[in-house]
């Protein structure tokens, strides 16, 4: 079995489109309707301050939830994906049987599950850690725990909602650098921070919004240096604080 | 009156005397209701947890039932289980009023109320933690089942005691259903009933110390287990 | 539904499982009373029967009315209880094809030992239940629609007594658990003497009177009509019924004491 390769097949990945997504809750507009196009293996970083709508846009992409209007479709068959949140949801097993679990839901057969488990451990640092439960492990270590499933998913796609809002700097130089490796390996990547400097570390393409509305998307260079719109310059410059 | 002492002494010659007319009635006691468990679990686990995971028109009704049923007096089951097990009840060609298994049937409808309510209530808690990485994870609502009833296995294992208690302590639907018949059908409960109808207290409390030392027993055992495996996976 | 049906055969397996113990050539349920079973007479007669003819005989002990429903609805072989008049109608309505006298046994009154109401100088047993009546002692009544119940219910009416006021409690209980009532509140309380004699927890209670008549207690054996519940084991309850009436089952009947006392007296008409 091979399936869970190292290097992601040469096959590209379709475009995700958003067409006139909005999200309402309890008659609240939570996310303005939305039309956007994401295409191409990059690193998205998606911005903007809380409330913005960030976590929202990233649940409507990965199919946790479905738009009150309008659709939010791949242009082509849906890729594998994976997703890793601000606070790991890790089950009640040890740091193992937690990696083995998420290799038994992906159709890996009984045989193969340990030894990539084990490797996916060393690969993330957690080597030592194995028998340990994963519940109690450090913030770090669960957020390195929760990408290492995410490897052996082999996604094609990877959301990443805030995976190190609430680490601290060793965790999340470590978290950084695994979003490297995923990219590196073939998997796009789509993930939200409101952390500009990491924004500027990772990022091919940036999307900011605001108050639940689109207000740009570019790459990242043109975003942080010459930015098309007026809330855009206000949010690198640390004005657009709600 | 019995004073305890009396009541201590003669629970402790019955156990230590093995007498075998209290072997046998333990031992049907313990088989009895642990069937009852076993097979209430097997039903009420899994309804449990349907319940927690899915939305349908009138599954606030059935909560509400579930839960009334909890309270549902024992004589009331046994009163059904016998209406539907005698010879002119529907399921009478079985033949199975006044055995033990008649008698596991009832405890089954006694149980497997409070195994499903209390499940229902554990999964749906733990699903709202869970639900968006299995979500991801792309698990149908049918495959989350056995991975939230087998991450939730500590405190169902409470849940399943509870049930073990109730059957194990519950007299007024045995009586009805099993006739409490000598060496057949009489279960420790029954046989403190008719200890007590004969005026012998000394021995009914003794017998009643029995079962509360067995029943303590079992729950001691399923707390060493529970606290070591959570102490082991956190 | 092949799955109810599918449950119902496992239960059914379990059952044998449960009951492997029963090594006969068959056995009958035996619908009878309290009064019977908790004086310990199945126990030492059911042995000498089973001995004799491999028949093992299961004693569900009930009250009388239930033990009459049980047979109704065929969960029953046989039947034994002490209520002529009920049973001569359940042989009417067509539920028995046949009754008979077994053996009497009798009711005594019990009461607290210093005995207020003075039943002990009474000459019969209306004028007991008159003079308690008339001092308003308490009296416990099993309250249960039971035999005993109906006895003691026929005996306030030849004393012109109605049974009624804060004296008189109907306890709806059966007789061991009256007894134990009775006891703990120092109450008068009628009978079988089979169950008073074999009860432990008398503290005050003493026996005040007895030997009238009018306290005899007569229990039959019925056959149940074949016709009604073809299903039942009617070939081996007709042996437990015939034996019962047999040389050797009234010398068992006779035979069982509790305490040095004879309890049961075989009557059974030759």
């Amino acid at each position: 079995m091979t399936h869970v390769a190292h290097q992601l097949p040469e096959v590209a990945i379709p475009a995700l489109r958003f067409e006139g997504a909005s999200m309402v809750h309890r008659g609240q507009t939570l996310l303005q309707p939305l039309t956007l196009t994401l295409d191409g293996c990059r690193r998205t970083l998606v911005m903007g301050p809380n409330g913005a709508g960030k976590s929202l846009l990233m649940r409507l992409a990965h199919g946790l939830l479905l738009p009150s209007t309008g659709r939010v479709y791949w242009g082509g068959k849906p890729p594998r994906q994976a997703m890793v949140f601000q606070r790991p949801v890790l089950l009640k097993r040890s740091a193992l049987d937690n990696l083995t679990y998420a290799l038994a839901v992906s159709g890996t057969p009984w045989r193969a599950r340990k030894p990539l488990a084990r490797e996916a451990l060393v690969r993330f640092g957690l080597g030592l850690l194995e028998r340990r439960p994963a519940r109690v492990l450090s913030g770090g270590e669960q957020q390195r725990l929760a990408l290492a499933r995410a490897w052996l998913l082999a996604p094609e796609v990877l959301f990443l909602d805030e995976p190190t809002a609430a680490l601290d700097p060793a965790s999340m130089r470590a978290v950084e650098a695994a979003v490297l490796d995923f990219h590196a390996r073939g998997t796009r990547i789509l993930m939200t921070t409101h952390d500009l400097n990491q924004a500027k570390r990772l990022a091919d393409d940036v999307v900011l919004l605001h108050e639940g509305r689109l207000i740009e998307h570019s790459d990242a260079e043109r975003f942080f240096t010459t930015p098309a719109s007026p809330t855009t310059r206000a949010f690198i410059d640390g004005d657009l604080v709600w | 009156m019995p004073t305890a002492d009396n009541a201590f002494a003669t629970a402790l010659r019955l156990v230590l005397n093995l007498d075998p007319a209290l072997r046998e009635i333990v031992a049907l006691s313990l088989q009895i209701s642990l069937s009852a468990v076993a097979l209430a679990a097997l039903v009420a686990l899994p309804l449990g947890a349907a319940l927690a995971l899915w939305r349908f028109p009138g599954r606030g009704a059935v909560i509400v039932v579930l839960n009334a049923l909890m309270g549902l007096p024992p004589v009331v089951a046994g009163l059904t289980v016998y209406l539907l097990l005698s010879r002119a009840g529907p399921l009478g060609q079985f033949g199975l009023l006044f055995t033990p298994s008649a008698m596991v049937v009832a405890q089954v409808l006694l149980i497997l109320p409070i195994i499903a309510a209390l499940t229902r209530q554990q999964v749906e808690e733990l699903h709202a933690e869970y639900r968006e990485q299995l979500q991801s994870l792309g698990l149908s609502r049918l495959r989350r089942i056995p991975t939230l009833l087998w991450d939730a296995r500590f405190g169902l294992m409470t849940v399943i005691l509870a049930g073990f208690g109730r059957a194990s302590a519950e007299v007024g639907a045995v009586m009805i259903v099993g006739g409490n018949i000598d060496g057949v059908t009489r279960v420790m409960t029954t046989a403190i009933v008719l200890e007590t109808s004969k005026g012998n207290l000394p021995l009914a409390l003794g017998l009643g110390l029995v079962l509360l030392a067995l029943v303590t027993l079992i729950n001691g055992a399923a707390y060493v287990v529970g606290e070591t495996a959570r102490r082991r996976l956190g | 539904m092949p799955k109810a049906g599918l449950i119902l055969a496992a239960l059914g397996l379990m059952g044998l499982s449960l009951n492997a113990t029963a090594q006969s050539v068959g056995h009958i349920t035996l619908a009878s009373t309290t009064s019977t079973e908790n004086s310990g007479l199945f126990d030492a007669i059911i042995p000498a029967f089973t001995e004799a003819t491999g028949i093992e005989v299961r004693v569900v002990a009930v009250g009388t009315g239930q033990a009459f429903e049980i047979a109704r609805r065929g969960d029953a072989d046989a039947l034994l209880v002490h209520d002529t008049r009920g049973e001569e109608q359940f042989v009417a309505d067509g539920w028995a094809s046949e009754r008979a006298d077994v053996m009497v046994n009798d009711f005594v009154v019990v009461g607290p030992d210093d005995d207020p109401a003075g039943i002990r100088e009474a000459a019969d047993v209306t004028e007991a239940f008159a003079r308690i009546a008339e001092a308003q002692a308490s009296f416990a009544s099993r309250g249960d629609d039971s035999g005993t119940h109906r006895a003691e219910l026929r005996l306030w009416e030849s004393a012109g007594v109605e049974p009624d006021g804060a004296w008189y409690r109907e306890l709806g209980s059966g007789m061991g658990p009256t007894l134990n009532t009775a006891a703990a509140m120092d109450a008068y309380v009628m009978a079988d003497r089979a169950t008073w004699v074999a009860f432990d927890n008398r503290q005050n209670l003493a026996l005040l009177f007895e030997g009238d008549e009018a306290l005899f207690n007569q229990y039959g054996s019925l056959l149940l009509d074949p016709g009604r519940h073809p299903h039942l084991k009617h070939d081996l309850a007709e042996r437990w019924h015939r034996w019962l009436l047999s040389e050797e089952g009234q010398r068992a009947i006779a035979g069982f004491e509790v305490k040095g006392q004879q309890l049961f007296f075989p009557n059974a008409s030759r």
